[in-house]
């Protein structure tokens, strides 16, 4: 191989080594490894533990909305029951709603991004390190802000979607939408950061080789959904910014009696909404076009029209904001046109759904348990599907919006679209991330119990919509012919509840007990299955070069293309934390990018952002002086420069980038 | 069984549309959620040759063409059904946007949390009126419905004359409904608004016309003096306790904050909703309001024994 070595600081030609040499191994692991101790947890910034808390702390949160939920099915199993008081009611199907949507279902899908995408694109960290850290902290602490309202003695109570002027001072005077609106704030920064990071990562610390054409379809979704966040955030920190303002400090902007619109709301909220429901469900849908075909034994059918159509989902979902605000009085014409765009949303997930089905009908499926998530998953996305395409046609929507048909919808969505995947990518993943097996056979019964009490809570709350029952009531008289659907209802309730409690059964068990897995114990496609279970900190011992989307699956799909990935012998990058830098489009090696050092500066920031909040809370304009000054004090230590970018100035492996 | 907001069924020209969309676009969907299934199952489960693992292990793993069809036809078909989907949606949006000739008769509602204020437009001041929670329509006339809040967003909504319309502060929503057929049609706030939005319930009672002549006749006519000695004790208690937030006309009583009780034994319910009025359930309510229905305006006011039942005849007497 033909190096030209320029010998200046600038310049360096990255060493090519072996991946099995263990001298490699250990100096690899000095460099990236975090020392153990309470030191090295606050401070560590690898990607997989981030990865795992975010994972582990979501669904600490999904337990949580979980009692939420089973309070509100035991107040609802019959007429006229007393179980809750109307406000505590309420109060509980606010942090439901705040808790699964914003709590939950996108920071479980940060935690499976955070964990596998260096692993998927072959690098050794995300590009943003501490900003990883600072977005997980972050994310932590918005929860808990939250939640202490309920110390507080006062929850927010107005839904997640806080329409003003409910959640106005005048008929809201409580502190519970002040923990609301700033611990929302809060939120934001941690998704947009994370978000950024996502972004930057992608474009650029991938190994050589992982071109925009072979990228793991989560690797899309979780891409869109980034953009997508970063568009929609700002709508929805402003509003929360906007709302807070009107009650502490005396603004007008929703108040209709001091020249502003209480519509003005919807709008900032559903711009953001709905958008920020196709980021919780896009990442999700990628693990299902990456999972189903390592258990159909196929590559997945169309890919580049699966990538389009996530991309084109998230693009319209910027356009169907209004079809939350159907009722609200908006002229015909727009509403048609909300509508139109409602409909148009569908396509892009028919082409996904034929796409599933069609992978599983050529290919030949081994029948284990994340498999059963996968394929049920189609099932439950079509259901939420037609569910939503009823709610597009506007005046049907007239009639189903605010009743339980909804709910049903956004339950087949939410739950079908990000429980089940999620908890298939787990039963998938674990493995990888433990390096032991998730026991089968109590998956099994894991998955049963959740798909039969999935179906038997949820779609008889298509029923009661249809049969007129409003959402957001505390109770119901009977008379209207409710009664049984919702016990029903309430059965299926908890019998999902027993299949989340069969599902944290088995991983407490497999940690412990679990069968040895090996590295790539499903014989899977893609690069994390190249690496040992679990990853050592560097990932790779030298940067893998990519020549296809199914690295692992070369030597069986012989048109992959002539070239085949090396993952044995690479650039060892060893010279501090590095990692490889690549072009945007075609990944051609470019950089050598220097990685910070484990750092205190994330968390620091994150605990400096809060006590900003709370000095808001609190009307504190010390604490507010302060951790002002804080904050900048602490970037000024993030930021301070260490390190200067190396330009790599040869191609590292003899692979055709084409 | 008896379910009075089951939209499925519609009695007007608001809604009858929408029933027809609704059904359609129901059997659309059971037919696309059927057919799914069926493929996904086949798929699943169709004969073929098992993935056998081979010398080391592994199962194979192969690449047949011709999956991108499914993909094709599947999405070719998907896209026409929602391009008639979405036209016929269009259609019934124009529809139901105007009644078929103009409204002869106007309602304005008021949203207050939790209940509905009615008034009865008239171009003779003298024939304006206003009552609560019951909305009296006369059949096969269109009825203009102009809606107005006192506090949060609420929405109006009869399942069975017409969709839902929001109430929203500082915005003038209107709607109409019509009812072919008389009855009680029940109306329910369909907009989350605090506390008490579960009981915030209406009835809309569609009459021939004569008969809501005759009603709009009565509600007009002012209250006599009592005839009694226990109903002049009633209005006696209720000059002192009720009367600064709710109003009686042809009395002193004109209190706004709460229903207007001109004729409020002429109506079925009484707590927008919540309970059938009688004799019983009045006693209760204004004894222990808060009891019933925690949160509303309404306070439990523990009257002694005697004013209860004073106070509850009294009522009953405004017929």
């Amino acid at each position: 191989m033909e190096l030209d070595v320029t010998d200046t600081d600038f310049y360096r030609t990255p060493i090519i080594s072996q991946a099995s040499d263990p001298e490699n191994a250990a100096r690899l692991q000095r460099l990236w490894e975090t020392p153990p101790g309470l030191r090295g947890q606050l401070t560590t910034v690898d990607h997989k533990t981030i990865g795992i808390r975010y994972l582990v702390t979501a669904f600490a949160f999904l337990l949580l909305g979980g009692l939420e939920a089973l309070m509100m099915r035991l107040q609802l199993a019959h007429a006229n029951q007393h179980v809750l008081t109307p406000e505590q009611y309420n109060q509980m199907f606010t942090m439901h709603g705040i808790t699964m949507i914003f709590l939950y279902a996108l920071p479980v899908l940060s935690g499976f991004s955070n964990y596998l995408w260096p692993l998927l694109l072959g690098s050794r960290d995300m590009a943003f390190p501490r900003l990883n850290a600072l977005s997980y902290w972050v994310f932590l602490f918005s929860g808990l802000f939250i939640y202490a309202s309920f110390l507080a003695g006062d929850g927010p109570n107005s839904g997640w979607f806080n329409y003003v002027p409910y959640s106005s001072l005048s008929y809201n005077p409580g502190q519970g939408i002040d923990f609301y609106a700033l611990g929302m704030i809060l939120l934001g920064i941690s998704t947009t950061v994370g978000s950024i990071n996502f972004v930057v990562t992608l474009f650029r610390s991938r190994a050589p080789g992982m071109s925009l054409n072979r990228l793991p379809i989560l690797v899309w979704g979780t891409l869109t959904a980034s953009v997508g966040n970063l568009l929609a955030v700002p709508a929805v920190s402003l509003a929360f910014l906007m709302l807070w303002m009107d009650r502490r400090v005396g603004t007008h902007f929703f108040d209709d009696g001091g020249g502003g619109n209480p519509l003005l709301w919807q709008h900032l909220f559903w711009m953001f909404g709905h958008p920020w429901v196709y980021a919780i469900v896009l990442p999700a849908m990628g693990i299902i076009s990456d999972g189903l075909p390592t258990f159909c034994r196929r590559p997945l059918v169309g890919y580049t029209p699966v990538a389009l159509s996530t991309v084109a989902t998230m693009f319209i979902g910027f356009g169907v904001w209004v079809h939350h605000m159907f009722a609200t009085g908006l002229p015909p014409m727009s509403l048609s046109f909300f509508s139109a765009a409602s409909f148009v949303i569908v396509i892009p997930s028919a082409v996904a759904v034929f796409a599933w089905i069609a992978t599983i009908w050529m290919g030949r499926p081994v029948f284990k348990v994340p498999f059963l998530f996968f394929a049920s998953f189609v099932l439950l996305f079509v259901i939420g599907g037609v569910s939503g395409f009823m709610t597009a046609a506007v005046p049907l929507d007239w009639q189903l919006t605010d009743t339980y048909f909804v709910v049903a919808h956004l339950h087949y969505v939410l739950l079908g679209i990000n429980v089940f995947p999620v908890i298939g990518g787990i039963y998938f993943w674990f493995p990888k991330i433990t390096g032991r097996l998730m026991d089968e056979r109590l998956g099994r019964w894991n998955f049963w119990t959740m798909f039969i009490g999935f179906n038997l809570a949820f779609f008889p709350m298509h029923i009661s919509g249809l049969l007129g029952m409003p959402r957001r009531i505390y109770t119901y008289s009977n008379g209207y012919g409710w009664d049984t659907l919702n016990f029903v209802t309430t059965i299926g309730a908890f019998l999902f509840a027993i299949g989340v409690l069969l599902f944290v059964a088995n991983v407490a068990l497999s940690l412990r007990r679990g069968e040895k897995s090996g590295p790539n114990p499903w014989d899977a496609s893609t690069l994390e299955w190249a690496v040992a279970s679990p990853p050592p900190p560097y990932n790779f011992a030298v940067i893998p070069t990519v020549a296809s989307r199914h690295p692992l699956w070369e030597s069986h799909l012989s048109e992959e293309g002539s070239d085949s990935s090396v993952l044995d012998r690479g650039p060892l990058l060893a010279q501090g934390r590095e990692t490889m830098g690549v072009t945007v489009l075609d990944g051609e090696p470019d950089v050598i990018l220097k990685m910070p050092p484990d750092s205190f500066a994330p968390l620091v920031m994150a605990v400096l952002l809060t006590a900003l909040c709370y000095s808001a809370l609190i009307h504190s304009g010390w604490l507010c002086a302060l951790s002002t000054v804080g904050i900048l004090g602490c970037l000024l230590i993030w930021l301070w420069p260490t390190a200067l970018v190396q330009s790599v100035k040869c191609q590292t492996m003899d692979v055709h980038y084409d | 069984m008896d379910t009075p907001l089951d939209y499925l069924y519609s009695f007007g020209p608001a809604a009858d549309p929408l029933v027809k969309l609704g059904w359609g676009l129901i059997t659309i969907s059971l037919l696309v959620t059927a057919i799914i299934a069926i493929l996904l199952l086949v798929a699943i489960f169709s004969r073929r040759q098992k993935a056998r693992p081979d010398a080391e292990g592994h199962l194979p793993i192969t690449r047949d063409s011709g999956g991108m069809m499914l993909i094709y036809i599947g999405v070719g078909i998907s896209t026409v059904v929602l391009f008639a989907s979405a036209v016929w949606t269009i259609f019934t949006l124009a529809a139901v946007a105007s009644p078929a000739r103009a409204p002869t008769l106007t309602i304005d509602i008021t949203a207050h949390q939790w209940w509905w204020e009615v008034r009865y437009q008239n171009d003779k001041p003298a024939l304006i009126f206003t009552t609560a929670n019951e909305i009296h329509i006369p059949t096969g006339e269109p009825v203009r419905i102009n809606l107005a809040t006192v506090d949060v967003i609420h929405s109006f909504w009869v399942p069975q004359l017409a969709g839902k319309m929001d109430v929203i502060p500082g915005q003038h929503n209107s709607t109409w409904i019509q009812a072919d057929k008389a009855g009680d049609y029940f109306g329910q706030c369909a907009e989350y608004c605090g506390v008490q939005h579960a009981h915030m319930a209406f009835h809309v009672i569609a009459q021939t016309p004569d008969e809501f002549a005759s009603w709009n006749r009565q509600q007009l006519a002012a209250v006599g003096a009592p005839q009694s000695e226990t109903l002049q004790q009633g209005q006696n208690v209720f000059m002192t306790r009720c009367s600064v937030c709710h109003a009686v006309r042809g009395t002193i009583a004109g209190g706004n904050l709460g229903p207007d009780l001109t004729h409020v034994a002429s109506r079925g319910t009484i707590a927008a909703g919540l309970l059938v009025n009688n004799t019983d359930n009045a006693a209760a309510w204004i004894d222990d309001a808060q009891a019933l229905k925690p949160g509303s305006s309404m306070p439990s006011l523990h009257l002694s024994p005697q004013e209860l039942t004073d106070v509850v005849a009294y009522l009953g007497s405004l017929k």
